[in-house]
């Protein structure tokens, strides 16, 4: 056992010898394969039933051959599986025995806002030593997850599944049913990385252009040529090659809690159905997933059924869940390959017929690199997307762009431009709350040493596969290609409008909605039962996973096409729309999911209040 | 869809006053950086320099502590001269703060000289790390320091780092035999090597010289206006 709890062990319960048994490194004389097999589901122990009792506390932690000290629920890495009954009434004791204040957030799940878990928000969090009793209905079915709302607790190791079986049947039967749990793990203390991020925000970067870059950039494509595609990123201070601020330089890539050398396996017989629930429960990483020589089947997004479509590989966002199916036919196995959007690094296992047949790892990408799409220059996702990695830069002439002309052309693609009926959310003294002009222009408070670029032509951007994805010869699954089952959940039509932008600066490690941080915000009102609709605008160069607390968010796709989610991820250059209804009273969090982003104030308050008592309140 | 908990918004508003909102405080950090710590093979025998910065504080305001120097290490050692620097600085812009500040020049042989500062620093279009600064000291003595940095990356690691300061001074200090206008250009090339990101030795060449009526006086005092050495030191961070 590479793992143990250092107190608390007296709670355990049910799993726990697999659960600890499963961490780090194998090779304790029982395969890791052996091991699953045995188990039959994931690398944590699975708990079931109402009443949980779950205790989060200080554990080593050993994936890279050195003991660290992690923080885990039950001890085990992911936290137990928790497989709920849709309909039933769950209670959960929470005890925490770290040294800080402590909570769990029950992510994607529809609950009364004092159990959704944000100190500071709905409760005050679990003081050390206290136990903390969650209860709440099951309203809902599918893979949810759930995590540490403090501090940087989360990266420690509070994670882990949610599955809920519906109350009737099962829509898409099985013949297994994998929980896939993709984490981030350091043998640095998550307090660290983020001092050192805002130290040396580059610091994880170890794919930054050489000067022999250049040289074989003179030699392919000129020197002039050479020096004009560089010119906007010299101009705009920023590194071509950021796509994550935190690097496989300092993350080890685990698939239920292990390492690509431990990789995990799970059986299956030749022409059995399986199902995968992939849940992104990493800190900072996006992973495009793929299982070379299988198709995928996603049957639900965020927990939420979707239209079943065919794909060969996805990017899954940070919080988000992939429910997918596949029916390997072969007594063959088959690797699980997640590598980061980066490609610093990657998670895989192993799907097997046999624990003793492996599958050929496949080599990762070379890193992309950012380009104009990312920039905001607009107009790039309704182009062939197979000339996007190898475009000529320079085959745009920058010096000769208006920017209102940009917006107004890329805005003819938006689907509500021009859907003047809509009001605003406007209040004249909240720059959250901006006028419809918010819409196509920048804000004042974007303008500020916290914003270090703004994009001029955001455009609609949800069938593009983004960045590193583009010109794949196979298929790359985007949000443009799902489809709420059912059809559209909720009405189509808003009653008022939110215009946000996702902004930051790099260098100064800073994050905001419209240049504010949520230390200098006030929160954001939705009248209870109100249908709102939020535009996000992607200022920045990074992908942000947005994601709203207790509410649900319906992205429009345009057609009278709804996708239910929990968490939507915006590319950078992006402008997206979704509907929510302000169906549950109370305070909820809303925030960019990649965690030190959240920390540096990426983050809002959101309210939902009771229409009358708000204006009452006001006058 | 619907569904309604039994809160209004007056039970929100009532809430405990425990419950604040999430963390709001913004935590400081702080960083020191000792750019260049380096022995030069000068005229005068092996010379010890440093330069060396320390920032304590928030997003957009921070507190600096900077010392810069030359010390002889043969025939029992002489500090030949250092200053210290204590600024606020402020981020204006997103790539640029302002500096407000005082300095203090620690002579041995000569008197010290005190000076407010009042700078810009940040990093300019093409990733040059630059600094413009205004000294303003006793008796009407004003200097100008402007200095520029740049990064060339060989590989990951192996970095050349080309670096250049400019002195001028609105008026001659005569004590200190530094003349009006240019005084003194002094440019390094250093290529160190990154064994982790928080430390790099180095190698380089630095070179140094008078102008105007600055070198008229040194040459003056039988000293040369010009020097170019071989340096050998250590970047580290933490």
């Amino acid at each position: 056992m590479t793992s143990s709890a250092v107190i608390g062990r007296r709670r355990f319960v049910q799993g726990l010898a697999l659960g600890a048994g499963a961490l780090g490194i194998g090779g304790f004389g029982l395969s890791p394969a052996r091991l699953l097999a045995d188990q039959g589901q994931t690398g944590a122990p699975i708990l079931s039933g109402n009443t949980f009792n779950l205790a989060i506390g200080g554990a080593d932690v050993n994936i890279t051959g050195k003991k660290r000290p992690g923080m885990l629920v039950n001890g085990s890495l992911p936290a137990p599986t928790l497989r709920w009954r849709e309909g039933d009434t769950v209670t959960l004791n929470v005890t925490n025995y770290l040294p800080a204040t402590s909570s769990i957030h029950w992510h994607g799940l529809l609950l009364p806002f004092q159990m959704d878990g944000v100190p500071g928000l709905s409760f005050d969090g679990i003081p050390p030593g206290e136990t903390f009793t969650y209860r709440f209905p099951i309203k809902q079915n599918g893979t949810y997850w759930y995590h540490s709302h403090s501090g940087f607790q989360e990266q420690s190791g509070v994670y882990g599944a949610i599955v809920i079986d519906p109350r009737d049947a099962e829509p898409e039967p099985v013949d297994r049913d994998y929980v896939m749990v993709l984490s981030d793990w350091s043998d640095e203390k998550p307090e660290q990385i983020y001092a050192t991020l805002k130290k040396l925000s580059h610091y994880y970067n170890f794919n930054e252009r050489t000067i022999f870059d250049t040289l074989r950039d003179f030699r392919e494509k000129g020197v002039a040529q050479t020096l004009k595609d560089r010119h906007m990123w010299n101009t705009m201070r920023m590194s071509q090659s950021d796509l994550a601020d935190v690097t496989g330089y300092t993350y080890t890539y685990l698939l239920n809690g292990r390492s690509p050398n431990a990789n995990w396996t799970g059986l299956f017989r030749p022409g059995e159905r399986v199902k995968l629930r992939f849940v992104n429960a990493s800190a900072m990483t996006f992973f495009d997933i793929r299982i070379p020589g299988l198709d995928m089947t996603v049957v639900a997004l965020d927990g939420q059924p979707v239209k079943p479509v065919r794909f060969h590989e996805c990017r899954l966002g940070v919080a988000e869940t992939i429910d997918v199916i596949v029916t390997p036919e072969k007594k063959q196995a088959f690797t699980v390959f997640a590598q980061s959007i980066d490609r610093s690094g990657f998670a895989r296992g192993t799907l097997t017929p046999d624990p003793a047949m492996n599958a050929a790892v496949p080599a990762m990408d070379p890193p992309p690199l950012l380009g104009h799409t990312e920039m905001g220059m607009g107009g790039m996702a309704g182009m062939n997307h197979g000339d996007m990695e190898g475009m000529n830069h320079g085959a745009m002439d920058h010096g000769k762009m208006d920017p209102g002309k940009m917006n107004h052309d890329a805005m003819k693609g938006m689907q509500h431009d021009g859907d003047h009926k809509v009001p605003f959310a406007f209040v004249a003294d909240n720059p959250d709350l901006a006028p419809r002009s918010s819409a196509v222009q920048h804000l004042d408070s974007e303008h500020g040493p916290g914003v270090d670029m703004r994009a001029m032509a955001p455009a609609a951007m949800l069938d593009d596969p983004g960045i590193g994805l583009r010109g794949r010869d196979w298929k790359v699954l985007t949000y443009a290609d799902m489809e709420t089952a059912g059809g559209p959940p909720d009405s189509l039509t808003p009653d008022r409008e939110i215009v946000l932008h996702l902004t930051g600066n790099m260098s100064r490690y800073m994050w905001s909605f419209n240049g504010i941080k949520f230390a200098d915000s006030v929160p954001l009102e939705l009248y209870h039962g109100e249908r709102a609709r939020i535009t996000l605008v992607n200022d920045t160069m990074m992908t942000h996973p947005i994601h709203l607390h207790g509410l649900w968010s319906d992205l429009e796709l345009g057609d009278g096409r709804l996708l239910r989610k929990h968490t939507i991820t915006v590319k950078p250059g992006e402008k997206l729309s979704y509907l929510v209804r302000a169906d549950a009273t109370g305070r909820w969090a809303y925030h960019c999911h990649l965690l030190y982003h959240m920390e540096a104030g990426m983050f809002r308050e959101v309210r939902v209040v009771d229409n009358a008592t708000a204006k009452e309140a006001r006058s | 869809m619907k569904q309604a908990h039994p809160i209004t918004a007056a039970a929100l508003l009532a809430l405990s006053p425990l419950v604040q909102a999430m963390d709001k405080h913004e935590p400081a950090f702080s960083r020191v950086i000792v750019d260049e710590f380096e022995t030069r093979d000068a005229d005068e025998g092996t010379v010890a320099a440093w330069e060396a910065a320390a920032w304590y504080g928030g997003d957009l305001n921070k507190l600096y502590l900077s010392t810069e120097g030359e010390r002889l290490m043969d025939n029992g050692g002489e500090t030949e001269g250092f200053e210290t620097r204590l600024a606020w600085n402020r981020a204006f812009a997103p790539f640029w703060d302002w500096q407000l500040g005082a300095r203090r020049d620690w002579q041995p042989d000569d008197p010290n000289r005190d000076w407010a500062s009042f700078g810009v620093q940040g990093l300019a279009p093409y990733l040059f790390e630059s600094e413009a600064t205004l000294f303003v000291g006793e008796e009407g003595l004003t200097n100008l320091r402007l200095e520029a940095e740049y990064e060339i990356l060989f590989t990951q690691k192996l970095i050349l780092v080309p670096a250049v300061e400019a002195n001028f001074y609105g008026k001659e200090d005569e004590e200190l035999g530094i003349g009006e206008g240019l005084t003194d250009i002094e440019a390094g090339l250093r290529l160190r090597y990154e064994i982790r990101r928080e430390f790099a030795p180095y190698i380089g060449v630095n070179w140094e010289r008078r102008f105007g009526d600055t070198a008229a006086k040194t040459r003056g005092a039988g000293d040369d206006v010009s020097e170019t050495t071989l340096v050998a030191g250590v970047r580290l961070w933490f």
